[in-house]
């Protein structure tokens, strides 16, 4: 469309010229929107965090917020940190919390409604390293703490591998797609308030994908692990896990069934 | 005595000895890196409001992420 303009522009005369000008500048009015980007700077420790307001020509930006967040870093401010990594829901780098909601800025879509200004914050209820960034060095400390990875005694006569049915093989579907966002442990109140101790809807839905994995033998110590008032039972249900889950799994459900072959023990 | 600090206080002084009881631990040759270090720590942050509680702990939260990782017998000097 605008090539053509330009062709115009060669071919006609001068008065042509003046119109089409206009008719350019009326057609690529800038589509402003604001972004109000929580800020933080370790580096000076006694300046509270503020948020800080950007406008991004929607014209001329990506569809997603993460595409406005690289273009407000790149061309605004370089100083504005996240972190960041597939751009396409793979990796769950850039968690963070996007108009009151928990979920990956590369696959959340900016409302493009100019009038509104879309808020952003890091994932709640963590500690914060720098502007977008949390720590989840605790989380992951919980993940290792259940031991996701397969253990059993006996392997195969034959040295290969661990096989299988296909109906074992479907039960851990909803489970291991799994990608450790933290954007739904993060939006859960019980685990705002008992971080230390309670492991959080992510952590447990890979808990219970290692239970039911036929392959793996150890089960009774696994759900050992678990049975105490804390680690599991400060689930009270709440399901904001599954509201928030930017991949479309279901933590409620799989605590709900580690709860359930607990309550058999 | 009881009652002297307060949480936040016995925190910071907490870190404070634990930092100098892990330099003790270091080669002796390099214990006084050490000490300079944990002092420079400390001064950087002197002129700090006691009231300003939020910063103070983030920088107690800090300090001790640190000194877990300088406790480690691997690290053997300081610069």
């Amino acid at each position: 469309m605008f090539l053509n303009l330009q062709k115009n522009l060669l071919s006609t005369g001068r008065r042509a010229f003046s119109t089409t000008a206009k008719m350019a500048t009326k057609q690529h009015e800038p589509r402003f929107k604001t972004f109000k980007i929580y800020r933080w700077n370790p580096d000076k420790p006694t300046e509270k965090p503020r948020l800080q307001s950007y406008k991004v020509d929607l014209d001329d930006c990506g569809p997603m917020v993460l595409d406005a967040l690289l273009k407000i870093k790149n061309e605004q401010d370089s100083t504005l940190t996240l972190r960041r990594s597939c751009r396409e829901g793979i990796c769950g780098s850039c968690a963070m919390n996007i108009g009151g909601r928990n979920t990956l800025a590369c696959i959340c879509k900016i409302d493009q409604d100019n009038s509104k200004e879309l808020k952003v914050y890091p994932l709640p209820h963590m500690y914060v390293v720098k502007d977008l960034v949390p720590d989840l060095t605790h989380f992951y400390k919980q993940y290792k703490s259940i031991q996701p990875f397969l253990q059993r005694k006996t392997f195969p006569a034959d040295g290969k591998e661990n096989l299988q049915s296909i109906a074992d093989r479907k039960k851990l579907d909803g489970l291991y797609e799994c990608i450790l966002c933290a954007c739904c442990s993060t939006s859960c109140p019980s685990y705002w308030w008992n971080q230390e101790e309670y492991l959080g809807p992510a952590v447990l839905m890979q808990a219970y994908r290692w239970l039911i994995d036929s392959r793996d033998q150890a089960s009774h110590k696994r759900k050992e692990m678990l049975q105490n008032s804390m680690s599991l039972y400060r689930c009270h249900t709440i399901m904001n896990c599954t509201k928030t889950c930017p991949k479309g799994l279901n933590p409620g459900k799989a605590i709900a069934e580690i709860k359930k072959s607990l309550a058999f023990d | 005595m009881r009652g002297k600090f307060s949480g936040l206080q016995k925190e910071a002084i907490h870190l404070y000895r634990n930092s100098l009881r892990i330099a003790y631990k270091k080669p002796i040759e390099n214990q006084s890196h050490f000490f300079k270090y944990i002092h420079d720590e400390f001064d950087k942050n002197k002129s700090i409001s006691r009231k300003d509680f939020t910063t103070i702990e983030y920088l107690i939260r800090v300090g001790n992420k640190k000194l877990e990782s300088f406790s480690r017998s691997e690290v053997k000097d300081i610069h």
